[in-house]
């Protein structure tokens, strides 16, 4: 997507006429190219055109040719039909559920990580360094070591099978990485910044909201962008921790795709997988060109 | 007269680093205090512990007669200028000015009424809706400027605010902080390393070197009675010459004997009546070596010396002549008829000369 700008963009300056050579090797590159990204387009291609497909014709066309006959009824079984074990409402209200927890996770967790990330960057205490290399160290730990503390912990606050429990257990994984992105962002902004606000009478959480906040616009995307994926595309923790009606769209796609019995629906189960992937795409569409920009931004001049 | 700024015994350790050493500095009301002294010296810090950025570990700073140890930068009544500048980059010109105000809950009314008075004060009206990353290094200096301005306190900290400009502008922002300095009558701690600066600003220069505190002084006094070898060296450009020498006791005065490469060693009289050890380092600044014949006085005396190079700056001519086994540096005319590798005579004031203790550096005289 938005990564090209950081290759193509051919240099202004040259304007000698290129040698045969340098031609053939740039078609070369092109043609290599246009393959990858054919070869990475294709499975998509197939849901799409698959999810437009009658049962009918998916078993008697082939796999990658266009529907003879578009038809949406897929796509409107997938999002209010299709049956999830023993319900049968489609994925609608599971997609809700993931609404539900992945906004204020993703909230949550930016903001915690912006506010630990500007201390450990910009107020220097004993064992601020400690602390940050535990985060980072909690970034590394895989989902399935904490299973069983945070079912634990979850049943102990009470929030065991709940959507809010599934939100702890999002912010919680998440603070690791929030962290780290905020703070390798804010020790970019010169000290002498927070001295003058201090200096000006600004105190530790007037310099954050009126100085640092602002200046995050870049960083804040490429986290939100990273947590968003994040949390909506988790399974383990959805699925580990939920329980009928609090299930995220990933766990109740798998129910729809594992548990129909009989006829296997290929065109509704692709439909709902595209419906379950559609937010992150969305969100990366949206604010991706923000993503690379943020992830390379240096210091902040002036 | 209370002194505003009172600095007693003041101490600061980063772990087991020392960074400053009992430091006892005071000024008045009005004065100008230039800290100068190399990098690392301390003097940055120095600044720091005033504006109550960096803790201190011993002693005291007292301004306005208060005790200032426990206090927050933001009620020690001062305003900071930083090198680099520090402007808040999100927020306008005038928003940047108006920040501290606003912070302190200043009405809308009198926040505007000062921005105008700063803004016409450093002419930079036009440029009150800019964001810093759209201004020019001078001007966001201005704004730096104005920024400090509009609190109005008891003390002004400058912390190296010209070192970013080019070399022109610096010039000519120096110009403009004097003048503030004389219109407004504040006082003014000024950071930097060049002492070309310090001369200029000061009313009151401190030399720092490794957090020790080498001499308090006026401009004249530290330029003209350097108390060692270290500020003897550091201020003034060319440097002032450092010569290694020999004194006799010889009748009422003293014989000084100064070895050339070549033929018999130099011989001066100084006027001094003073007792000084057989090895000294003689000190003279260039203007005080001169043509033989310009200057007239009791302790002007000359001496015929081999000249090495000729520099031409303009306004004036340096020469260059080996003594004692150093590169000493005379200051003649623009128009002089100095030639490489020549003999000539020149006058040296010893009116003007400081002797130093080799071993010590400490300053004889």
């Amino acid at each position: 997507m938005s990564d090209f700008s950081m290759f193509s963009a051919p240099h202004p300056a040259v304007t000698t006429p290129a040698r045969p050579g340098q031609v053939a090797l740039r078609g070369l590159l092109f043609s290599l190219l246009a393959l990858f990204a054919l070869f990475y387009l294709l499975p998509l291609f197939v849901m799409v055109t698959t999810s437009l497909k009658s049962l009918e014709e998916i078993r008697s066309g082939s796999l990658v040719s266009l529907p003879r006959e578009v038809t949406f009824e897929a796509w409107r079984t997938a999002w209010s039909g299709a049956c999830t074990g023993i319900q049968c409402e489609g994925l609608r209200p599971y997609f809700w559920n993931s609404v539900l927890l992945a906004v204020p996770a993703v909230l949550i967790s930016t903001f915690l990580g912006a506010a630990n990330g500007y201390i450990i960057a910009q107020w220097h205490f004993r064992g601020a360094n400690l602390i940050f290399s535990a985060m980072l160290f909690g970034c590394f730990i895989p989902f399935q070591v904490v299973l069983l503390p945070m079912a634990r912990m979850l049943g102990w606050m009470g929030l065991a099978g709940t959507i809010p429990g599934l939100i702890f257990a999002h912010v919680i994984y998440g603070i690791g990485f929030t962290t780290l992105f905020f703070r390798n962002f804010y020790v970019t902004i010169p000290g002498d910044l927070v001295k003058a606000a201090k200096v000006d009478g600004a105190g530790f959480f007037r310099i954050f909201w009126s100085i640092f906040l602002p200046l995050s616009l870049p960083i804040i995307v490429v986290t939100v962008i990273w947590q968003f994926t994040q949390i909506w595309n988790d399974f383990l923790f959805g699925v580990s921790f939920s329980q009928a009606g609090t299930q995220p769209v990933t766990v109740a796609l798998n129910n729809i795709v594992n548990s129909t019995t009989g006829v296997k629906e290929y065109n509704v189960d692709m439909a709902a997988a595209i419906i379950a992937g559609l937010p992150t795409l969305l969100v990366y569409v949206v604010a991706g060109k923000y993503f690379i920009r943020g992830l390379t931004a240096g210091s902040v001049k002036g | 007269m209370v002194p505003i700024l009172n600095i007693r015994n003041l101490n600061k350790n980063f772990g087991a680093v020392e960074i400053l050493k009992e430091v006892n500095v005071s000024i008045d009301p009005g004065d100008f205090l230039v800290l100068v002294g190399p990098s690392g010296c301390g003097k940055s810090t120095l600044l720091n512990c005033i504006a109550g950025l960096e803790p201190i570990s011993g002693g005291s700073i007292n301004i306005g007669g208060r005790d200032m140890t426990r206090v927050s930068p933001k009620d020690r009544d001062i305003a900071m200028v930083f090198q680099s500048y520090a402007l808040y980059p999100t927020m306008t010109v005038a928003k940047n000015i108006t920040f501290g105000m606003k912070v302190r809950g200043v009405d809308a009314a009198t926040q505007a009424r000062k921005l105008a008075k700063v803004a016409e004060q450093l002419q930079i009206e036009p440029l009150l809706d800019r964001r810093p990353g759209q201004l020019s290094g001078g001007q966001r200096q201005r704004v730096a400027m104005g920024r400090a301005l509009v609190r109005d306190p008891k003390l002004f900290l400058f912390d190296e605010p010209l070192s970013n400009l080019d070399a022109k502008l610096r010039v000519s922002m120096r110009s403009e902080i004097k003048k503030l300095h004389q219109n407004l009558g504040a006082t003014m701690v000024y950071v930097t390393h060049d002492q070309i600066e310090a001369m200029t600003l000061a009313t009151k220069i401190v030399v720092m070197k490794d957090g020790v505190v080498q001499q308090i002084g006026t401009p004249a006094e530290i330029y003209n009675h350097p108390a060692n070898l270290f500020v003897a060296d550091f201020m003034g450009s060319p440097a002032m010459n450092l010569i290694p020498a020999r004194t006799e006791r010889r009748g009422d005065g003293i014989q000084i004997e100064i070895t050339r490469p070549e033929g018999a060693p130099i011989i001066l009289q100084s006027p001094l009546t003073q007792d000084l050890p057989e090895q000294v380092i003689l000190g003279l600044r260039p203007e005080d070596i001169i043509e033989a014949g310009a200057r007239q006085g009791a302790a002007v005396q000359d001496a015929q010396c081999r000249i090495d190079l000729v520099e031409p700056a303009g306004a004036d001519t340096y020469v260059v002549s080996e003594l004692g086994g150093k590169q000493v540096t005379a200051r003649l005319p623009a128009e002089t008829k100095a030639e490489p590798g020549a003999m000539l005579d020149l006058a040296f004031d010893l009116a003007k000369v400081s002797f130093f203790a080799p071993d010590s550096g400490e300053r004889l005289n």
